[in-house]
């Protein structure tokens, strides 16, 4: 069969190939972390020293919105959409996704919206400045016209988000080869499994939340505004109940990646298969018992705090059976330590320390201390940072081969793995310490006891930006002129994508399904 | 199998010393504050930290040993296990025993912290505004704003800063040592967090909503505690320090009493200042003085009235201040505020002639010049015809 293989603009813009669209959405991605990132490097410049010096209060806010918007939305999220087209339909022994040109169309949707959400820096009033959690009524009433661009743009991305979630659904139901039964499926593919349920359900609460928003600002609605009989609160409830799905939402897939890696390169068997899997089912049941942990503070009755607090300690639980099986996986393995190990190592411990502290934000007696403080930043930014985005790291160098059929540079690549562990720990390390000491977050000045370590921050976060520059640089020069690949560069890899599939990957594969035994 | 041992020997001790250091630096951790809840808030800080500790150097160690004598070189042929029921129900087991550790002292504090002291000595309302607190103290009479008392120029430019910077009001939150207080927490505008480290007292004031908190401070510790607000509440966020200075019972009742006094004192003063007719360089001097420092008004409508438009609409040349017809608006809107805006009702927040002395600086300043000099018997009209 011929392999139909378009060039030019149109194949980027028309294509309903996996392929070329889990590129696309890579790319993105990377330009999102990109912009995301260069907003951090100004809060942080801010932060380097107290008192004000590069930005107005009100300018420092809306980098701390957007920068958290676009990491959220437009770096983290697509980057494992991206992941999943690329590897889903060749771990499962489809052609490809089941529905491609809804495919096409969830990732077309991406820029737009963002374009729709940058634009509003360009707005009299400047873009969003009410903190990524927009709280009513701060994000409602008071906040600048910009804010209707915001809550089109975050319907955009959710119906992106839905529908990518649904063509990972059906393809996973519908599109496996024979025999590939679903206990059998690469923990990838379950971990996103998962995932697109979590998206499918919580997706439609944000478009909900965001929907009250913009009648309570145009339309005389009072959802959010006591004074009309609504309640500022239940924007919280409704709001975590998006948000604490959506942070495994973000972790999931990176914990499927890592799955893949560490037995790989310790050349055995993933351990405990099947309590992997459930674990992942367990960590996303839970993730909708324990919204209000986000919201000790807002007065609940001491039987919600109760009920929240316990709920959320179990997820350690859950959350511990995986981190045991990956060392167990390890022990008395042969192992190797090729970038993409590296990064998945790093991966484990340092969300493992995320993990502490998440216990430790969990005990509401003791979130009273560490609420909204930089303690908070310190905890999420260890499981979204060498989490999410080490997760992503870790599979684009795993896959390049596969994708590109050249390899990293592994000098290169250590190097870029080295110095991101050294920055990743500085810049967030320290800010642990300011939040204990009493920082609050998205402050842009600060007393003098927290100058020591936003110092530290600051000059690791100018590191961590600057090394991920690195990252482009290995990546273009890889896919320009990388070392030619042979079909499996990983002696420890397994799965269908690395046996029944040539390196690269040919535009279609699997045009007849694969026998899985 | 002797260097095994050793090496995880002092790996394990390493990273003991590390996390250790780490918590016990004074000034890396929480302070542990002086009441008695913020205090077991401290020690069950501690003990989730000692527990992490000896978590991550097991799981840690192990990880690390596996690096070491699972890698390659060492150990060419892999197990070939890849399941142990055992083992699995193992640590599925024993970190839910952890947790019921942790969770039952946790419960405890938390139904200690979270009970509502009906019966306390002294309620105090606290208010938070779009950046500042009002307390008020119903049974004492007394009511002010407290807001951030550090120099603008020590922010803006590198000029040496105080050691309680940002952390300094001009009107401190006083509470009297040994006695339970009982705290109604609500909001004017937005949400805002009042936070006091030292209290372990965290609250969210929430719009049309009143929350509840208490605190007790022993009568040794006697002193002024800082903290902020920390929930974002708008620009200036970063800028609404909470001070709460604690005093002996009698230093609170004289200090009550001279409240007393200067609230009747300065009712006289503003009804003598109201009853006076007010030249256009004396409002204008009095004006320029709210408009930077009291009133706070520079710090949306900036120093030289051009705002941040739209969010903050500039003065400078506007209708509203410049406009006759418009006036009334004017008063209106300084007297009043404007809801679903950061601009705040001044009229509770300011005597009338401040408040026409301010209407008077912004309708002649930055070029203005309407030569309107605002009387406070015109404010006193306007609130009575509302």
């Amino acid at each position: 069969m011929a392999d139909h293989h378009p060039t030019g603009i149109k194949r980027w813009l028309f294509t309903t190939n996996h392929k070329d669209i889990g590129t696309m959405y890579l790319w993105f991605s990377f330009v999102m972390f990109i912009v995301g990132g260069s907003m951090a490097m100004v809060i942080r410049a801010e932060l380097y020293q107290p008192g004000l010096q590069f930005v107005d209060p009100n300018t420092f806010n809306q980098m701390t919105t957007m920068h958290g918007l676009i990491m959220v939305f437009g770096a983290v999220m697509p980057s494992m959409v991206g992941l999943a087209n690329w590897l889903i339909p060749m771990q499962i022994g489809a052609p490809d996704m089941a529905l491609p040109r809804m495919n096409n169309w969830s990732f077309w949707i991406l820029p737009f919206a963002f374009t729709l959400l940058l634009l509003s820096f360009t707005m009299p009033g400047g873009a969003p400045n009410f903190g990524w959690t927009f709280y009513a009524p701060l994000s409602t009433t008071y906040a600048p016209p910009s804010t209707d661009f915001f809550i089109f743009g975050v319907h955009m991305m959710g119906i992106s988000s839905i529908m990518g979630a649904i063509n990972v659904i059906v393809t996973v139901f519908n599109m496996r080869a024979p025999g590939m039964t679903l206990m059998k499926m690469p923990l990838f593919v379950w971990t996103w499994l998962i995932t697109a349920f979590l998206l499918i359900m919580v997706m439609p609460v944000l478009a909900g939340a965001v929907t009250m928003m913009l009648t309570d600002r145009h339309f005389g609605t009072s959802f959010f505004d006591a004074a009309g009989g609504g309640d500022p609160v239940m924007f919280q409830h409704i709001f975590w109940f998006f948000g604490h799905p959506e942070v495994y939402i973000m972790i999931l897939p990176a914990f499927g990646v890592v799955s893949e890696i560490i037995p790989a390169f310790s050349r055995k068997k993933l351990f405990g298969y099947a309590s992997m899997v459930y674990a992942t089912a367990s960590i996303a049941l839970l993730s909708f018992i324990v919204w209000a942990h986000h919201m000790f503070t807002v007065g609940m009755p001491v039987a919600g705090e109760l009920f929240f607090m316990i709920a959320t300690m179990l997820i350690a639980v859950p959350t511990g059976v995986k981190v045991f099986n990956w060392v167990a996986t390890m022990w008395k393995g042969s192992l190797t330590f090729e970038t993409p190990m590296l990064f998945s190592i790093a991966f484990v411990i340092l969300f493992t320390i995320g993990g502490f502290s998440g216990v430790m934000l969990a005990m509401a007696p003791i979130d009273f201390q560490y609420h909204d403080t930089y303690f908070v930043v310190a905890h999420f930014h260890y499981v979204l940072f060498p989490g999410a985005i080490f997760g992503t790291t870790a599979a684009v160098y795993y896959w390049m081969p596969k994708w590109t059929g050249k390899k990293c540079n592994e000098k290169w690549g250590k190097w870029h793995f080295w110095l991101s562990m050294i920055f990743v720990n500085l810049t967030f390390f320290p800010m642990h310490f300011s939040g204990l000491a009493g920082m609050p977050r998205r402050i842009p000045d600060y007393n003098m006891m927290f100058a020591g370590f936003n110092e530290l921050a600051s000059i690791g976060a100018f590191g961590l930006g600057l090394v991920q520059i690195l990252f482009l640089f290995i990546v273009i020069k890889t896919v320009r002129s990388g070392e030619k690949s042979e079909k499996k560069p990983w002696d420890g890899a397994t799965g269908l994508e690395w046996d029944q599939i040539d390196t690269p990957a040919p535009y279609h594969t699997f045009d007849t399904p694969p026998k899985v035994s | 199998m002797a260097i095994r041992r050793k090496l995880f020997a002092s790996i394990a001790m390493l990273m003991g010393f590390i996390f250790s250091t780490v918590a016990f630096a004074s000034d890396l951790n929480m302070r542990p504050g002086v009441t008695e809840t913020s205090i077991e808030a401290f020690d069950l800080h501690m003990q989730v930290i000692y527990v992490m500790t000896v978590i991550a150097i097991v799981v840690f160690g192990a990880m690390f040993y596996s690096f070491i004598f699972h890698r390659k070189s060492k150990n060419p042929k892999p197990a070939t296990w890849s399941h142990s029921t055992k083992m699995e129900i193992i640590w599925t087991a024993i970190p839910v025993l952890i947790l019921i550790y942790l969770t039952i002292p946790a419960i405890k504090l938390l139904l200690k912290m979270e009970e509502s002291k009906t019966d306390a000595d002294l309620t105090i309302q606290i208010t938070g505004i779009q950046w500042k607190w009002e307390y008020m103290y119903p049974e004492q009479n007394i009511t002010f704003i407290s807001s951030l008392s550090t120099p603008r120029d020590q922010i803006d430019s590198g000029s040496d800063k105080g050691e309680n910077y940002l952390l300094e009001v001009d009107n401190e939150l006083v509470i009297p040592a040994g006695k339970t207080v009982r705290f109604l927490v609500t909001a004017d505008d937005v949400i805002h967090s009042w936070w006091v480290p030292d209290l372990a007292v965290k609250k969210d004031a929430i719009p049309g909503f009143i929350n509840e908190a208490w605190t007790h401070v022993p009568e040794d510790a006697i002193g002024t505690y800082r903290g902020q607000c920390t929930e974002l509440c708008g620009k200036d966020h970063g800028f609404m320090p909470v001070v709460v200075k604690v005093v002996s019972q009698s230093d609170f009742d004289s200090w009550v009493a001279q409240k007393n006094e200067e609230r009747i004192a300065a009712e006289k003063a503003a009804a003598e200042a109201a009853a006076s007719s007010w030249e256009l360089d004396k409002l204008m001097a009095l004006g320029e003085e709210i408009y930077n420092g009291k009133g706070a008004c520079f710090s949306c409508h900036k120093a030289d009235g051009s705002g941040t438009p739209p969010l903050f609409p500039a003065l400078k040349g506007s209708q509203m201040a410049t406009q006759a017809d418009q006036l009334n608006d004017h008063i209106n809107i300084v007297v009043n505020g404007k809801s679903g805006t950061a601009m705040a009702a001044y009229g509770s927040q300011l005597t009338d002639a401040e408040l026409a002395a301010v209407i008077t600086y912004e309708r002649n300043a930055w070029g203005n010049d309407t030569g309107d000099a605002i009387q406070p018997s015109q404010i006193q009209a306007f609130k009575a015809g509302n």
